[in-house]
């Protein structure tokens, strides 16, 4: 068993082999650019880029036609939402998101609120999930775009986006879905979720970092977006800038393992999840599971130790890569705003890790970060001055703070 | 951001954890912090006739930087007169463990942790004094 061991599949994966043997020629003799129309090396590159988008359309639902390049998720979801108002936000000011979207959601969504727009900050249940009665509670005649992810990066929950879509689809109102963590862990069916537009990144599902794919809707009905970035014109007038060739092969190639294996892995993950789950649960008391018990992603475990802060235990699992809150804003010292929403109490999410399993990580691996977790929690709390009050029977929550 | 090897030695080798009587006459018990801002410290002396600090414990939940400031605070608070310890600066802390920015609140509380044990001490003798 090599060390440190990886469990921060959530964060970025590493590059499978067999993507970056695909890649590997575009940064070599086939270096084309794809959009040279003239010659072959530009021919070469366009078949191998086009490549790329006949296998992520086949995974999705969709026609290669509907897809974007982009240089990740962020830029994906940045298009998606300011290009859709942008398009269609002369008269229908309003958008509905939830308040544990991503960053690359919030974000441009707090933007357009400085842009005279209208933003429905829906409140997920005490598991992280919103449901497609709220959507359809909030939905309004000048509702231009309905932006729910797929599933939740820090708690791997789950949210109805077939039946969010359909409420959508009843008012005929847009909607984006952020599939980032959920793509190539969950069936996606453009079709049969409704889903008008829909991003994902290929760095999650072990292929490179800095490229993506954005499907958007050519049919029934057909999306326009304005373009975020201005340039030569590339992907339908909607994301100029050179092709990363190399990075869409391997996009390509990594959509189509993931969907392949889907089924086989998701199964190994999930057994290896609940028994670190179960491992920590029986020698531990007071932990808690953050998320939903079910509709949650295969490979994500996000788990509150009462007594404890979560930064001192990944300091104590040093062997062990996790991350407290999500990795994005683990340099802040505020609690995850993602916990917060769901209900989870400031000093409950102070005492959080995730843990992110993925394609690399064996049953060894989990029997030894069970026992590294156990010792280290069970050493933090001999030093935690909560866990003695507790023990004195002092109720914590009533303690007045001297801050 | 990688932690300084004066952090994860007090991390992983903590001087003085655990607990003094906090009734006792001569023990001053200072708790700092609060839960949902994720750092609690709890830090004790007890001193002797002359006001030197005999013995100092602490506990601490927060990150190891924290845990690091109130184990540094309690190996450099004994011996100590309560004058002198009140000396100890939380820059001196920030300096020998090679803090960064974002960690200088956990030095910022390991001081006040000493402070409140000391305020704790001098209002047991003044009581005691008093009554």
């Amino acid at each position: 068993m090599n060390k440190p061991i990886y469990m921060d599949y959530n964060a970025t994966t590493p590059v499978d082999p067999r993507v970056l043997e695909a890649m590997l020629p575009y940064f070599r003799g086939q270096f084309g650019n794809a959009a040279s129309k003239s010659h072959a090396f530009g021919w070469t590159a366009e078949k191998a880029v086009d490549k790329g988008r006949e296998q992520l359309a086949t995974v999705i639902g969709c026609d290669p036609s509907e897809i974007l390049w982009t240089s990740g998720a962020t830029e994906g979801n940045n298009i998606a939402i300011i290009g859709a108002a942008r398009m269609y936000g002369e008269k229908n000011k309003h958008i509905i998101t939830c308040k544990t979207e991503h960053k690359a959601v919030v974000d441009p969504c707090k933007y357009l609120e400085t842009q005279g727009f209208e933003v429905t900050w829906l409140d997920p249940d005490m598991t992280g999930r919103v449901s497609a009665d709220q959507v359809r509670e909030a939905l309004r005649d000048d509702t231009m775009l309905v932006s729910i992810m797929y599933a939740n990066n820090e708690i791997g929950t789950v949210h109805p986006i077939e039946e969010i879509g359909a409420a959508c689809k009843e008012r005929s109102v847009l909607f984006h879905t952020d599939a980032t963590q959920a793509f190539g862990k969950l069936p996606i069916d453009v079709d049969a979720m409704n889903i008008s537009v829909l991003t994902m990144s290929a760095h999650k599902v072990y292929g490179p970092k800095g490229v993506g794919g954005l499907f958007v809707r050519k049919r029934n009905p057909r999306v326009r977006l304005q373009p975020v970035v201005y340039g030569g014109g590339q992907e339908r007038g909607m994301r100029s800038g050179t092709l990363n060739v190399p990075g869409i092969v391997g996009c390509g190639m990594a959509a189509e393992l993931a969907f392949s294996e889907m089924k086989q892995e998701g199964e190994r993950l999930t057994g290896m999840r609940d028994r670190l789950w179960a491992g920590l649960n029986d020698r531990l008391p007071e932990i808690t599971l953050n998320g939903h018990p079910t509709h949650r992603l295969p490979n994500t475990l996000n788990v509150s130790f009462k007594y404890i802060e979560g930064e001192s235990l990944m300091m104590g699992i040093s062997d062990i890569a996790v991350s407290s809150g999500s990795a994005c804003t683990s340099a802040s010292l505020e609690p995850s705003y993602v916990l917060r929403a769901m209900g989870v109490g400031d000093d409950i999410a102070h005492s959080s890790i995730r843990i992110s399993l993925g394609r690399f990580n064996t049953d060894e691996e989990i029997t030894f970060a069970i026992d590294a977790l156990v010792e280290a929690v069970n050493k933090l709390r001999e030093l935690s001055p909560l866990y003695e009050m507790a023990q004195e029977g002092i109720d914590i929550s009533k303690v007045q703070w001297k801050a | 951001m990688p932690y300084s090897d004066k952090v994860v030695d007090h991390y992983r080798n903590p001087r003085n954890v655990g607990a003094l009587d906090k009734n006792a006459k001569n023990v001053g018990t200072g708790v700092v912090g609060a839960p949902e801002c994720g750092d609690v410290m709890k830090l004790q002396i007890q001193v002797d006739e002359n006001d030197r600090i005999v013995d100092a414990k602490f506990k601490t939940f927060g990150c190891g930087s924290a845990i690091a400031s109130s184990s540094l605070a309690t190996e450099w608070v004994k011996g100590k007169t309560i004058d002198e310890a009140l000396t100890i600066k939380n820059t001196d802390i920030v300096e020998e463990l090679a803090l960064p920015p974002v960690k200088i609140h956990c030095s910022v509380l390991a001081e006040d942790a000493i402070r409140a044990a000391i305020a704790d001490i001098q209002k047991k003798k003044n009581g005691a004094a008093g009554g």
